[in-house]
């Protein structure tokens, strides 16, 4: 066990699992560059070479139709977005090509192929820097969905989406590629499909998605203070999801609120809402809450961003209304800040 | 119907119209059969460019890897010779290559070397450029193709997979059958350049053109592409013509539609390729007209047959719905 950043542990990843295959490659719009994709690319053109790790023309449809055709003729491609956003262009592969190719094949075919795109956040990114997406692609038969959020998720996520024969989506939100956690040593694996508690409690469950997990921490803390037990877990595979451990976690509190780092508009939230409400029915002491985006794009002032994105607080605030209890006073609390750390501008 | 490597020109144009006849034989099939509706999927005929898809996969051989679009026929005979398997999947059974849940527009057979074909027009352009950049990066010596209409040009992803192949330099030839037509509306109204092949000579490829429907002379110039991207490493840019017999989608023709003449038609008939390859064969005495008639027999037998046994083939299970999502 080391501590590491998430960053560390993606390009960790990365770098064993190329030096372990050598199908695997990387690539996409500045891979190879001196920025290395915020540092998560890093020795991988300098140890595997250019043929290995390859820049390519701002042609997002195509290089996704090109990872494609390489995945089911012998290659094991990861494909590197600086945004999200960007991945848009690629959707017409993605929805039609890409999803339903080893079904379409009766499985004569396999798409070992990973797709990696990043989240991005704050400091003025703006609505076409910081889309999600994740419910989106989620939406597609045929695409798996990851989020890693701890710093062992990163590592063990994106080494079982390598090794996987089906096309593998992992979104990566910006502001954890700084986190600091603990790494399992060696041949270190997180099955694709299993969620995780990221903090036990009896009171009542928050599912989070990627950062909304460190807000879902910060409000956890604040409210053991005053006796309250906050369950989180994070589902970590967003499709196909597995919900047993949802369930057993709102069977227990009987509260639940769905914290998803999307849209909460016919989203993933909304998803796991239906599935709570379905099979916690009886259980449930209160009605399933969502917390997600503003259904709007996301603006590029910081007050309007303030307003855009759930937080802590807004968590603590509906934890405290699901359970009766009276407004906790935050006036002495620290929560995260962004530019704190982030002058941008990138 | 897979032949030894040719040896003479005899030979080789002799296998040629085996390939040919085939396509016309079981496309001649459908239109037979398909008002009963038991082929219950859209078909777009590759009548009239059956010597673009012979010539040029002859051309890059056996062990090359193609993409196409939705309209397969050609190719998927082409590549595997298989009226079985292909009436199967039309017929929407299990003892289809994709148990029926292809159809006609999805069209493939990894194993011969057809790797897809899309149903929306383009989408199978990029793949064929990472299917290239997989030969190259494992030294299989191996060529790919795409194939796709003149309207596959219009798209944005085509442009983006020319200029990333040649970038790349990677052995990929990208074969435009051109028949002027993108559905029902024609290249005047779409294109802004005069000569797709003269845009195409700006990038880093070798370019070839033909207008001919000889398909003797289509795998002459295709030859020529393989060895040029053999040779130099350098993409491939093919743009040859045809004319489509019949509707987009369908198997009638369409010319009280109005959107082109029945007499264009008459003209292009006259260079119909498996007429004029056939005449060909006779007049060189490459083949003798009884053997000839006799293997046309043959084919027409085989199709028959295998429409029969693709109509009696059972449907899969229900629960086949779930199979084969992820692999």
């Amino acid at each position: 066990m080391r501590t590491t950043t998430f960053c560390e542990a993606l390009n960790e990843a990365t770098v064993q699992e190329m030096a372990r295959d050598d199908r695997v490659f990387v690539y996409g719009i500045g891979v190879p560059d001196h920025k290395k994709i915020f540092g998560s690319t890093e020795h991988i053109l300098e140890r595997f070479g250019p043929t290995r790790c390859v820049d390519t023309p701002i042609s997002e449809d195509c290089m996704t139709g090109f990872g494609l055709g390489a995945a089911i003729n012998g290659l094991r491609p990861i494909h590197i977005h600086i945004r999200v956003d960007f991945l848009l262009l690629a959707m017409n592969q993605l929805a039609n090509m890409v999803s339903s190719f080893s079904y379409g094949s009766a499985g004569r075919m396999q798409v070992p192929m990973v797709i990696r795109a990043v989240v991005g956040r704050g400091w003025g990114q703006g609505y076409q820097h910081s889309k999600t997406m994740h419910s989106a692609f989620a939406h597609i038969p045929g695409l798996k969905v990851v989020a890693p959020t701890t710093v062992a998720d990163a590592k063990g996520l994106l080494v079982s989406a390598i090794r996987d024969d089906n096309p593998v989506l992992v979104l990566e939100h910006r502001w954890l590629y700084w986190q600091q956690g603990n790494l399992p040593d060696g041949d270190y694996t997180v099955r694709i499909g299993e969620p995780n508690v990221i903090r036990k409690g009896s009171d009542i469950t928050i599912i989070a998605t990627s950062w909304m997990n460190v807000e879902a921490v910060r409000a956890a803390e604040i409210l053991a203070r005053r006796g309250v037990q906050v369950e989180i877990v994070d589902p970590r595979t967003l499709a196909p999801l597995e919900d047993e451990m949802l369930v057993a976690s709102v069977e227990k509190t009987g509260h639940c609120i769905v914290a998803d780092n999307d849209w909460s508009y016919c989203g993933f939230g909304a998803e796991v809402a239906a599935r709570i409400a379905e099979k916690c029915f009886g259980r449930l002491k209160s009605p399933v809450t969502r917390i997600g985006f503003a259904h709007v794009p996301c603006p590029t002032s910081r007050h309007l961003e303030n307003e855009f994105y759930p937080n802590a607080v807004q968590l603590i605030r509906a934890v405290e209304a699901k359970l009766g209890l009276s407004p906790t006073d935050l006036g002495g609390e620290n929560f995260y800040s962004h530019e704190n750390r982030f002058k941008g501008p990138f | 119907m897979k032949a030894n490597p040719p040896s003479t020109r005899a030979d080789l144009n002799v296998d040629l119209y085996r390939t040919l006849y085939l396509i016309r034989s079981a496309e001649a099939g459908i239109r037979k059969y398909y008002h009963e509706d038991g082929m219950k999927t859209p078909m777009h005929m590759s009548m009239g460019e059956e010597a673009i898809v012979a010539g040029v996969c002859k051309a890059l051989g056996s062990d090359s890897q193609v993409y196409g679009s939705y309209r397969s026929h050609a190719l998927y005979l082409t590549k595997t010779g298989d009226t079985d398997g292909f009436f199967a999947e039309m017929y929407g059974k299990i003892t289809g290559p994709a148990r029926g849940k292809a159809g006609s527009m999805h069209m493939s057979s990894p194993v011969q070397g057809l790797m897809c074909c899309a149903a929306v027009v383009a989408s199978t352009i990029p793949l064929a450029v990472g299917t290239a950049f997989a030969n190259k990066a494992r030294s299989t010596g191996r060529l790919t193709a795409v194939f796709f209409g003149d309207g596959a040009m219009d798209a944005g992803v085509f442009w983006e997979s020319l200029n990333s192949a040649c970038v790349m330099r990677l052995p990929v030839a990208f074969v435009c059958e051109d028949n002027d037509l993108a559905v029902h509306t024609p290249r005047r109204q779409r294109q802004g350049y005069a000569s797709a092949a003269s845009v195409a000579s700006q990038f880093d490829c070798a370019v070839f053109e033909s207008d001919s429907t000889d398909v003797e002379e289509i795998h002459r110039v295709a030859t020529q592409a393989a060895n040029e991207m053999r040779n130099s490493g350098r993409p491939a840019f093919l743009r040859l013509k045809w004319y489509r017999y019949l509707e987009h989608v369908g198997i009638n023709e369409d010319f009280d539609a109005g959107y082109r003449s029945k007499d264009e038609y008459l003209q292009w008939l006259k260079v119909d390729p498996i007429a004029l390859q056939r005449e060909k064969l006779l007049r060189e005495a490459w083949i003798e007209a009884g053997k000839l008639a006799e293997f046309e027999r043959g084919v027409d037998q085989q199709v028959e047959r295998s429409i029969q046994s693709a109509k009696a083939a059972p449907y899969s299970q229900k629960s086949e719905l779930f199979e084969g999502l992820f692999g």
